[in-house]
């Protein structure tokens, strides 16, 4: 391993790191709209548009990333929808990462217990004051551990990016290995800025578990 | 004769095809002392939270000061005001201080000065001698601790009626009486309350009347005295036998 040679590579992929950072963040992000969005009407068993989204999360867990990113890479132009390869990983994660955030999230709402509620209700609380007040500030805490493993899983998730050409830290050590046969040393960059990226989330999410258990809800 | 709060009219609730309350009629007048006894799974819960509208009736009418109470009215939360509920189980929630347990309904849904609530719900801490533990929360508290502050809870909203489900059958005996101290010091200030227990010398100190239940019936109703002393019908001397047959128990162990 020569250092020299990682030196001259560090900027590629610095800047494939922050993209890779970037579509995972805003992904991140969708997923756990739709994620939110899910749960609650799962929850709330909304008629007819819960049985959608239990299709919806079937279908998003139960086929690889990879194979979503390639419909809607390839997939959409055919329908006449135009995109760009930023765009269509954005959404793959999004697409991956709502089933997973919607599980997530409806653990946390189901953990809710009843008498909560009727507490709530025999207060005079109307059920949007009570979802806002009581049960979504329990859920979201009960659902942080689960919460943060999906959010590593999606971030590392990232590293097919790169079969959409996507300029990420998976596609720019291919593509030195490829060029170059620098095969040791981007490998080792490879590793050293997915640590980089996930080793701070991780620590993050035990934290917050920690914190959690400390502070023991319920009784 | 004061003048009459709740009116319970031949009422009907049935689960599945299971009639749990079969034509329950009483009235509630204004600054009466209502308990409810009778044996396990009789319908006293079910009772309680039919007149909080937690469960819809199948038949029959609630009233409250003329107004029907009814789980599927616009008006409900208008309604569920007027009536306070304490659980047997400790429903005070988890993620919210003592203090704020106690003010965010006075605050968000009656809309009051949030400045005037605390300095309330503060003096009605003070009152059930919980103070100092304002800031606590709920995990920190001891079970007697945490009913009294439910109880704190359901006042600070002020309302017309309380309702108490078994509030102290979850607890250690130890702290039984500091949550039916706070109930005793209610009921000398006038509150009209419906309470559902299994503490009959409790019950005998503080009801105005007692109502007898069994399988989803009144089966009796009068005044603590006659009803503890005399009770009319065989089964609520079975009933009542029963404390007693636990009582000597206890004594021989
Ligand atoms: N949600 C429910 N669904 C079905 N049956 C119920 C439900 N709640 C109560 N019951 C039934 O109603 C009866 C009365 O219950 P409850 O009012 O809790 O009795 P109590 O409080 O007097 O012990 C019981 O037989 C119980 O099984
Ligand atoms: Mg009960």
């Amino acid at each position: 391993m020569r250092i020299d040679v990682i030196v001259r590579y560090l900027p590629l992929f610095k800047k494939a790191a922050l993209l890779t950072l970037k579509l995972g963040i805003i992904g991140i992000i969708f997923a756990i709209l739709i994620g939110l969005i899910c749960a609650l009407i799962q929850y709330y068993k909304v008629p007819i548009i819960r049985h959608l989204v239990a299709v919806y999360i079937e279908l998003s867990r139960n086929t690889p990333l990879l194979i979503q990113l390639f419909f809607i890479y390839y997939g959409l132009p055919k329908i006449g929808i135009s995109t760009n390869a930023e765009i269509c990983g954005i959404a793959g994660l999004a697409f991956l990462g709502g089933s997973y955030m919607a599980e997530a999230f409806r653990s946390g709402l189901e953990a809710v217990p009843d008498i909560q509620v009727e507490s709530a209700y025999s207060l005079g609380m109307s059920p949007m004051q009570t979802a806002f007040y009581i049960i979504l500030p329990q859920a979201i805490s009960t659902s942080m551990p689960p919460f943060m493993a999906n959010v590593i899983f999606l971030l590392k998730e990232t590293s097919v990016f790169s079969a959409i050409s996507l300029m990420d830290l998976m596609f720019t050590a291919k593509d030195l290995i490829g060029l170059y046969y620098k095969t040791t040393e981007s490998l080792f960059l490879l590793v050293v800025f997915y640590l980089i990226i996930l080793l701070p989330v991780s620590l993050l999410g035990s934290y917050i578990e920690r914190r959690l258990r400390y502070a023991g809800f319920g009784s | 004769m004061k003048d009459i709060l709740l009116k319970v009219d031949n009422i009907i609730k049935r689960f599945d095809n299971n009639t749990v309350l079969n034509g329950i009629s009483f009235d509630v007048h204004k600054g009466e002392v209502i308990v409810v006894v009778g044996p396990s799974g009789c319908g006293k819960s079910t009772l309680l939270r039919c007149i909080n509208a937690l469960e819809p009736i199948q038949g029959g009418s609630i009233t409250l000061e003329g107004e029907t109470i009814n789980p599927a009215d616009k008006n409900l939360t208008a309604l569920r005001q007027k009536v306070g509920m304490v659980f047997q189980s400790y429903d005070l929630f988890p993620h919210l201080s003592v203090l704020r347990n106690i003010t965010i309904a006075p605050e968000k849904v009656q809309k009051r000065n949030p400045k005037e609530v605390e300095k309330e719900a503060l003096a009605l801490l003070e009152r059930v001698g919980l103070r100092d533990r304002a800031n606590s929360f709920p995990r920190e508290l001891s079970g007697g601790q945490k009913q009294r502050v439910a109880i704190v809870r359901a006042l600070c909203m002020n309302p017309d009626l309380l309702l108490f489900d078994e509030v102290t059958a979850a607890l250690d005996p130890e702290m039984v009486r500091e949550v039916l101290d706070v109930m005793l010091n209610l009921a000398a200030s006038g509150r009209t309350m419906i309470i559902v227990t299994h503490e009959m010398q409790f019950a005998k100190a503080i009801a105005d009347r007692v109502i007898f239940l069994d399988a989803g019936q009144i089966v009796e109703e009068g005044d603590p005295i006659s009803f503890f002393e005399h009770p009319q019908t065989d089964r609520a001397q079975k009933f009542l036998n029963t404390f007693e047959f636990e009582s000597v128990k206890n004594h021989e162990k």
